[in-house]
């Protein structure tokens, strides 16, 4: 979707400004936040597109005016109230009012801590050969889907080239809709700054995104 | 999707950059008696949802409590500069962590574990690399921690792909003017850590001095290694 959130290029936002010494968390609840996001995901509640898909779809004003650990708090609340894992009532009162719903792998415990301490792998096999190889010339398509993409805005229509290439890999558009994994090949997709940004680019820059080969047409 | 909460006029909007003032949802909120009452509405809307996801089955709090602690104690910069320190020492390393940087930093049984598709990206006097995720906040967990807030706000995603060197320069560093700078954005699950430039004068030292001098910045590509010498 074309959203706030896709801010490659924007301007307008300031320094960048950097805050010496700081901790893990600024507040407690920007942990628990954390934590039970991954826990819920790690039980199958959701997948990390769907997570990010809901943290999009906030309403820009409040992506805007949200801090990072508040917007994850609003997509996963989002997310599991869509889902039917809690409801509205329970989320009014603070209390659990009817019954659990089963989660795909099971309530998070203790013992399941570890395994999600090492990133889960969205490397899958290959449904299809790929269609493209390094020094391979491609556009970025001009696509605007209005559910979740991972090809952001400000590559789409311009040249590159494939760099390297990662393997099979979960599709993101397609797995944020529940909708499959649909293993496409995924590859590094590297651009000139001055095919970006223009003549007056800063003519050292390159800038690279990893692209899936359903965002990619040969040139 | 359901929206249960107002939308803010735009006007509210809080800051130029950096972290919304909203970081403001104090524990102890004796200094912002002005926001307070907005700002402990998150706190307590966080603790209704854990209480409700605990007494649903769903998570057990003691498990939350550890990966919290995991994030706070464990896993933060110091193991990829574990990394960095011996590719710095150790040629047949170096080659291997920049082939395949899962592979090699899984066989690093002192740095634990990382996930698949971790690219190492080696920065040379030819070129610089920086990392961004301008989608959302995509970065190395197990090798640096959990990311900064300036490195998931609006100032750093929107710029870092445009005007990489003005980032550089908030930053206070800067690069050669004909070295090629090499932006990554983030936009799969594949993660990136930048291999800097090990620094003069460090001939001889051990893996475990030069770790002191990798800083998380210079493994994102907006810091170098700090100097040997220098005051830190």
């Amino acid at each position: 979707m074309n959203g706030v959130h896709d801010m490659g290029g924007m301007d307008g936002f300031g320094k960048v400004e950097p805050e010496p010494n700081e901790p893990v968390f600024h507040e407690t609840w920007e942990g628990r936040v954390m934590a039970m996001t991954r826990a819920m995901g790690a039980a199958g509640a959701f997948n990390i597109d769907v997570s990010r898909f809901y943290r999009e779809s906030l309403p820009p004003t409040v992506y805007m005016t949200s801090s990072y650990y508040k917007k994850w708090f609003l997509g996963l609340e989002d997310s599991l109230l869509a889902r039917g894992f809690i409801d509205g009532d329970e989320v009014k009162q603070g209390h659990a009012a009817t019954p659990a719903k089963e989660l795909k792998r099971g309530p998070f415990k203790l013992g399941d801590v570890e395994r999600i301490m090492t990133r889960g792998s969205f490397a899958r096999a290959a449904q299809a050969p790929a269609k493209f190889k390094a020094g391979d010339r491609v556009r970025a398509k001009n696509i605007n889907p209005v559910t979740h993409t991972r090809l952001p805005r400000y590559v789409r229509g311009h040249v590159g080239t494939i760099e390297r290439h990662h393997g099979c890999h979960v599709f993101p558009d397609t797995a944020s809709k529940d909708a499959g994994e649909h293993p496409t090949w995924l590859y590094t997709v590297v651009f000139d700054g001055a095919e970006l940004w223009g003549p007056d680019a800063d003519p050292t820059v390159k800038v690279s995104i990893d692209a899936f080969e359903p965002y990619l047409e040969r040139v | 999707m359901p929206r249960r909460y107002q939308t803010p006029a735009l006007s509210t909007y809080p800051e130029s950059c950096a972290y919304p003032q909203d970081m403001t949802d104090h524990d102890h909120s004796h200094d912002h008696h002005h926001d307070h009452s907005e700002l402990s509405e998150t706190e307590l809307r966080v603790r209704a949802l854990e209480t409700i996801l605990t007494e649903k089955g769903y998570v057990e709090p003691a498990a939350l409590d550890a990966i919290i602690q995991a994030y706070e104690t464990k896993i933060g910069p110091h193991n990829g500069a574990q990394v960095v320190a011996k590719a710095w020492t150790d040629p047949a390393f170096k080659k291997a962590l920049l082939d395949d940087a899962s592979k090699a930093v899984g066989a690093l049984g002192h740095v634990g574990r990382t996930g698949d598709h971790l690219v190492a990206v080696e920065n040379t006097p030819q070129r610089h690399n920086m990392v961004v995720c301008t989608l959302c906040s995509c970065y190395p967990w197990e090798m640096l921690g959990l990311p900064p807030v300036w490195y998931k706000a609006a100032p750093y995603r929107s710029r870092a792909v445009k005007d990489p060197r003005g980032v550089l320069a908030d930053f206070g560093i800067s690069v050669p003017k004909d070295t090629e700078i090499r932006v990554w954005d983030s936009t799969a699950e594949t993660r990136f850590l930048v291999l800097p430039m090990r620094p003069a004068g460090t001939e001889g030292w051990s893996e475990q001095q030069l770790a002191d001098l990798v800083t998380r910045d210079s493994m994102i590509g907006t810091g170098f290694p700090k100097t040997p010498g220098a005051p830190s």
